[in-house]
């Protein structure tokens, strides 16, 4: 009796030193999220604006619009919705300018996040921002700071066939300085991994958002929807 | 007092150069090779340790008594990852382009060992307005070495410093400091320096006392 009544004695103050700790701990992270909360969403929202009205040259206002997969529908957008979110930049006349699109796909060292602009009047890409990547400083990060590979996106022919269903060319990738069509991409000397990514994430999200857009335009169209 | 107020002032000066945990201690080698690609990271790196390292300081030096031993790196290592964390948030309110340069390596100052090193080394035996001042040493200190990194790397690796183009256009740049093998190159010619200070001081000293 007399060791149990010791034992537990000792054991009081690392259960009252780590229990107590462990709730100043968790008190404080939590008012600290509660605080910064609202000012890192408006950080998140500010780049992504900045990175929208950069693919879309002339925008003045941007729209948000959900798609729905299973109901083939586009809906304006609710906070905290699920569904893939379709950007739409219009002039200050209330003309679409083109939709802004997130894709994501594999690069050299991890997930490559970009967003593209997409003029449905021309048919082409107007514009390409890289969000998110860790690719290689100084070779693949090239991908966000070339301008001539940056110089690829802004007439990048996409133009539909007559089904609507597939591109008339498929985008591809050819080896720097060998661009001859306008649906090609002039890849990046030592970074062909991440060039060939950026080409892959635009060819495979053009083909499932391309005629979705061109189903929906009139409803795109309108401002907030 | 005399000699207290040398030993106070010690315990700041010792972390600057003659303990210096990267140059000397060679402590917290992720960061130090990881994040001084460029001196904006590499400043913003230095601060957030400098700023976990004084707070966890404090905190243990204050609960010093109230901790049992049994449990007291476990009890630190909860303190640093709070501070860690709250940290980790106020850099992404304040910038998010920057807590993307800096990827994990925010979260990972938990493990770095320079902040537990001093919690079990200095703040734990020592009141707190000492283990505020080897924290201040310490930081400021490691700042320096990752503000010394960064500032090389980034002009030879890019030709500028904190964004700053130093170099005309014709210069080409050596990529290979901004990529993790520039962090060896970097870290082992500033050893290699300092190391040769050291000796030139100890040597001159030892003469002028002959």
């Amino acid at each position: 009796m007399a060791a149990m009544t010791s034992s537990l004695t000792a054991l009081w103050p690392m259960y009252r030193s780590l229990v107590g700790l462990g709730v100043i701990c968790t008190v404080c992270i939590v008012a600290v999220v509660m605080v910064t909360t609202p000012a890192i969403k408006q950080n998140q929202q500010d780049a992504m604006h900045r990175a929208i009205f950069a693919v879309l040259p002339g925008t003045t206002t941007i729209g948000a619009f959900t798609y729905d997969s299973g109901a083939d529908a586009f809906s304006t957008v609710v906070q905290g919705g699920a569904g893939s979110t379709l950007y739409v930049g219009y002039d200050p006349q209330g003309q679409l300018v083109g939709v802004a699109i997130a894709a994501e796909g594999q690069g050299y060292q991890d997930k490559i996040k970009i967003i593209y602009g997409y003029s449905p009047d021309k048919q082409t890409v107007i514009g390409m921002r890289v969000i998110e990547s860790r690719e290689t400083p100084g070779l693949g990060d090239r991908i966000e700071t070339d301008s001539a590979f940056q110089a690829n996106f802004i007439a990048l022919d996409v133009r539909l066939n007559a089904q609507g269903n597939d591109l008339v060319h498929p985008v591809e990738l050819v080896k720097s300085g060998q661009k001859t069509k306008a649906w090609q991409i002039d890849g990046i000397t030592g970074a062909t991994i991440s060039s060939q990514a950026i080409t892959d994430m635009i060819a495979h999200s053009v083909s499932t958002w391309l005629p979705r857009v061109r189903d929906h335009i009139a409803q795109l169209e309108q401002p907030h929807g | 007092m005399d000699n207290q107020q040398a030993t106070s002032a010690d315990t700041f000066i010792k972390g600057l150069w003659r303990d210096n945990p990267v140059f000397v201690q060679v402590l917290g080698m992720c960061p130090v090779l990881a994040v001084t690609n460029s001196a904006v990271n590499a400043l913003t790196m230095g601060l957030a340790t400098l700023f976990v390292l004084l707070m966890s300081n404090i905190m243990v030096s204050l609960l010093r008594n109230w901790i049992p031993k049994e449990v007291r790196i476990a009890s630190f290592i909860l303190i640093i990852a709070t501070f860690v964390t709250l940290v980790d948030y106020v850099i992404q309110a304040i910038s998010l382009d920057l807590h993307k340069n800096l990827g994990a390596f925010i979260s990972l100052i938990v493990v770095n060992c320079l902040i537990l090193g001093r919690a079990e080394a200095f703040a734990s035996k020592h009141p707190p307005l000492s283990s505020v001042l080897d924290a201040l040493g310490m930081g400021t200190g490691f700042t320096f070495a990752l503000l010394c990194m960064g500032s090389i790397r980034e002009l030879l690796g890019n030709g500028s410093v904190f964004g700053w183009a130093l170099f005309a256009d014709s210069y080409q740049p050596w990529v290979v400091m901004i990529l993790p093998s520039g962090g060896f190159f970097t870290l082992g010619v500033l050893m290699l320096v300092i190391n040769r200070i050291n000796k030139r001081v100890a040597l001159s000293n030892a003469r002028s006392e002959a």
